[in-house]
């Protein structure tokens, strides 16, 4: 009984504390990304002066980076397996995965933004499909920036003697609600962006 | 009280400043809150009464219009985000932990964070006034006169991003911890069906919170961009989109006004029931109107924009959901007063003030309706009535409602009462000063008085009704330091409360008052609705306490208000210097790594 509220594991529900303010969270950020994704689209279409999204979107190489991340969540999927099921090495080879698959996609995003601005000189005050671009995948990109830290600190202390201790599996399954979360975010992006035409 | 002397330490007589910076006891970070935000609420009062002071006659000399323009718009932001959220919050922290019948909240450390965060955020909009000049552009800061083009000379209105921005992340923060804490650590027995009204209300002003504050969080990064990285979202002649701004600003602003009624609904409802001697009529309606008026608050944004040039549909639309919202509210007002009817009703102040909220969020509701219909909103639309309108569903509403749970919660919270005499009196000084200030405020809007001006000249038949509203203004001014002279008297009282003085039938009464550290020296069992009266009415004592109990609470900690310095960082480096949010970053990063480490057993 002498537990504190934040490990104390009979809750009314029955899900741990933890993992539910993830999910409540992740609700939060349904509504933050589909205000800039409404921003977006609420731009599409009206005049403006060029360059704009046919003029700059190369569907080839974003199509290349959502594999990647896509990739990113089947090796997500995989360290929860063996965090889960007490294989410690597993855990930390696709948690690493994970993260690099995450770093690639950050390197082609940074990629496609100096490539929008050098090449077709597309920035923040051009026009605002440059402005609604730039700010929403630019916080999709942040997000993923700090999933890879979460994930990094993770993968860094499970490294110590103890591990992350008994909680393993609950630690990197909320991490992987998060890091789904953002996956998900980007297949509506690049639906949104990229595939539907103008 | 026989309660917890002895058993435990007492770690809630540990005083010195350290002990309440570094604290996660729910109870005191509530105390925190509520001093705090006790302070901005005079803060704002003052600023409302130098306006008033200006327009009291015609062409007033008081004030510039520049420095008229900050103390109005001060005086929204102040009261709306500093002052009824944090109050709100102040009782959500106290109470939601003890109405549910659990030891703490489910994130004690999280929940210091909110505070701390909600004073940097405070301090940093409050402070613009020393530094170059407040935010002049409404609390609502429509596009243009935000914009870099109308506002280039000083940082005021980067000052109001910033400030929302730090703001939001503290109530997202409050918001994420009380809805977790009321699905996940209820006592025993205590469903969902079973929540007192209060902390259903509580549940749903966190998820508006947190459905809501992400859209204005967009609005804000986006207008920042707009101010400070060339990006052009809202500016008009490099084609952006103003009415994105309201659009936007709205989608949250609505919901928002719920996020501040909510809370007093809740109050209301307990303070009703315990003070009629009868059980609140109609629980199950209560609640399910409250989560109605919740929903629909997510659709009728744009009555705020009737006269923006909406196409015809979407006026209907909107004006019918508004209306709409009227059958929910209406459907409370007829339960408070079912609750009262044919009950046994001890006339306290707590009391007065419930009814008083009834009575005037009634009036406030009526001219919602008025102005849902977009012609008459033409006509109404930044004038003087759309003024009274908000003040009396956040005066006569979410303050009153407030004000009857100070009453009504205050001996539970220090073991004294508020003195009955001062406290009828604050009530009086304070109903009649609402009423003169606000009342009139109808009749100037419908002879035109527009809203925001700083002066008007005489012979528009404009003057009287000024002047009324002004000596209202200073009477409810009077009322409050009644108020606070009777907070100081009852403050140097001794202890009588006893832990049930109201006889009241929520669990937060059966602990001894002011509570021990732990809440409960035995987590209640609940065996009905209410909770006291069941187990009074069926003879059921307390539960036994055991001799040699261990309770293990939280230890304090101090990387909270570390973690908070590090937002306000990257706050003020924003307003100055990026080096400043670098240094911001990395005291975040830090104190996050040092958090996850921290032991909390
Ligand atoms: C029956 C319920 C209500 C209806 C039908 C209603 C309707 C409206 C409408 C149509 C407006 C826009 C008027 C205009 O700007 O021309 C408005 C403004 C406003 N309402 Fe209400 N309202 C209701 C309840 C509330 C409540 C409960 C609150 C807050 C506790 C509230 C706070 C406000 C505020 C703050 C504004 C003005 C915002 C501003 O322009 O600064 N209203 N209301
Ligand atoms: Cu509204």
């Amino acid at each position: 009984m002498a537990t504190t509220p934040q490990t104390m594991h009979h809750t009314t529900t029955g899900i741990d504390n933890r993992k539910l303010l993830m999910w409540i969270f992740l609700a939060n950020e349904c509504l933050f990304f589909g205000s800039l994704i409404a921003t977006y689209l609420i731009f599409k279409g009206e005049p403006m002066p060029g360059p704009l999204a046919d003029d700059v979107l190369n569907i080839p190489v974003t199509s290349a980076s959502t594999f990647v991340l896509l990739m990113s969540s089947l090796a997500m999927v995989l360290a929860v397996y063996g965090a889960h099921h007490a294989r410690p090495g597993m855990m930390k080879v696709w948690l690493l995965a994970t993260i690099l698959l995450g770093l690639t996609f950050l390197g082609f995003q940074v990629y496609e933004f100096r490539h929008f601005a050098h090449e077709y000189h597309l920035g923040l005050s051009t026009n605002q499909f440059g402005a609604a671009f730039y700010v929403m995948t630019g916080f999709h990109g942040t997000h993923v920036g700090v999933g890879v830290i979460y994930l990094a600190s993770l993968l860094f202390a499970s490294m110590r003697r103890n591990g992350l201790g008994r909680e393993t599996g609950f630690h990197v399954e909320t991490a992987g609600l998060y890091w789904h979360f953002v996956d998900i975010v980007w297949i509506v992006i690049f639906t949104v962006v990229y595939l539907i035409p103008a | 009280m026989a309660t917890a002397a002895g058993t435990v330490p007492q770690i809630e007589e540990a005083g010195g400043v350290w002990s309440w910076v570094t604290t996660v006891d729910h109870k005191r970070i509530g105390a925190l809150y509520g001093l705090t935000a006790l302070i901005f609420f005079l803060l704002g009062g003052v600023e409302a009464l130098l306006v008033r002071t200006q327009l009291a006659t015609p062409n007033g000399q008081v004030l510039d219009a520049d420095l008229y323009n900050q103390l109005f718009t001060m005086h929204a932001l102040t009261m709306i985000f500093l002052a009824i959220m944090p109050l709100g919050v102040a009782f959500f922290n106290y109470f939601v932990p003890l109405m549910v019948g659990a030891r703490d909240v489910a994130f004690p450390r999280l929940n210091a964070l909110s505070y701390w965060i909600f004073l940097s955020g405070g301090v940093l909009l409050t402070s613009s006034f020393f530094l170059g000049g407040a935010p002049d552009g409404g609390w609502f800061g429509y596009a243009p006169l935000s914009s870099e083009e109308f506002a280039t000379t000083s940082k005021a209105m980067d000052f109001y991003v910033v400030g929302l921005l730090i703001l939001g992340i503290s109530s997202l923060m409050g918001a994420l911890n009380f809805a977790v804490t009321i699905i996940n650590m209820r006592a025993p027995g205590m469903t969902m069906m079973r929540l007192p009204v209060y902390i259903w209300m509580t549940l749903i002003t966190a998820f508006l919170l947190i459905l809501s504050l992400p859209v204005l969080t967009v609005a804000l990064i986006q207008l920042l961009f707009d101010r400070n990285f060339t990006t052009n979202f809202f500016t008009p002649q490099a084609g952006g989109d103003p009415i994105l701004w309201q659009h936007l600003f709205w989608i949250f602003g609505h919901p928002e006004v719920y996020i501040l009624i909510l809370p007093s609904f809740g109050i209301v409802s307990e303070v009703l029931p315990v003070f009629s001697r009868k059980p609140l009529f109609g629980y199950a309606a209560i609640v399910f109107a409250g989560v109605s008026i919740a929903v629909l608050g997510f659709v009728v944004w744009s009555h705020h924009m009737f006269t923006t040039g909406l196409a015809t549909v979407p006026q209907i639309a909107f004006s019918a959901s508004t209306m709409g919202i009227a059958i929910p509210t209406g459907i409370k007002v007829f339960n408070w007063l079912g609750t009262m009817y044919g009950g046994n009703i001890r006339f306290t102040t707590a009391m007065y003030y419930a009814v008083a909220f009834i009575a005037m969020f009634t009036i406030g509701g009526i001219s919602g309706v008025m102005h849902a219909s977009p012609p008459v909103d033409a006509q109404q639309q930044d004038t003087y009535f759309i003024v009274a309108h908000i003040h009396y569903v956040l005066f006569g509403g979410a303050i009153m409602g407030i004000l009857a749970g100070v009453y009504y919660w205050f001996p539970k919270m220090t073991g004294r009462f508020l003195d009955e005499g001062l406290g009828k009196l604050n009530f009086w000084l304070v109903f009649i000063g609402m009423n003169l200030t606000f009342f009139p405020m109808h009749f100037l809007g419908i002879a035109g008085m527009p809203r925001r001006i700083y002066t008007y000249d005489s012979g528009l038949g404009w003057d009287t009704w000024n002047l009324v509203a002004t000596i209202g203004s200073y009477t409810i001014a009077l009322g409050m330091l009644v108020f606070l002279v009777a907070f100081f008297r009852a403050m140097r009282q001794e202890k009588t409360a006893g832990d049930n003085p109201w006889d009241a039938a929520t669990l937060e009464w059966a602990t001894s008052s002011p509570p021990p550290e732990h809440d409960f020296d035995v987590v209640p069992v609940v065996r009905d609705r209410d909770p006291l009266w069941y187990d009074r009415d069926h003879n059921i004592e307390p539960p036994e306490v055991p001799e040699h109990q261990h309770i293990h609470m939280p230890p304090p900690s101090y990387i909270p208000v570390v973690l908070a310095l590090g937002v306000l960082l990257l706050g003020v480096g924003v307003l100055s210097h990026l080096a400043v949010t670098a240094l911001g970053v990395v005291v975040i990063l830090y104190s996050i790594w040092a958090w996850a480490l921290e032991p909390t057993d």
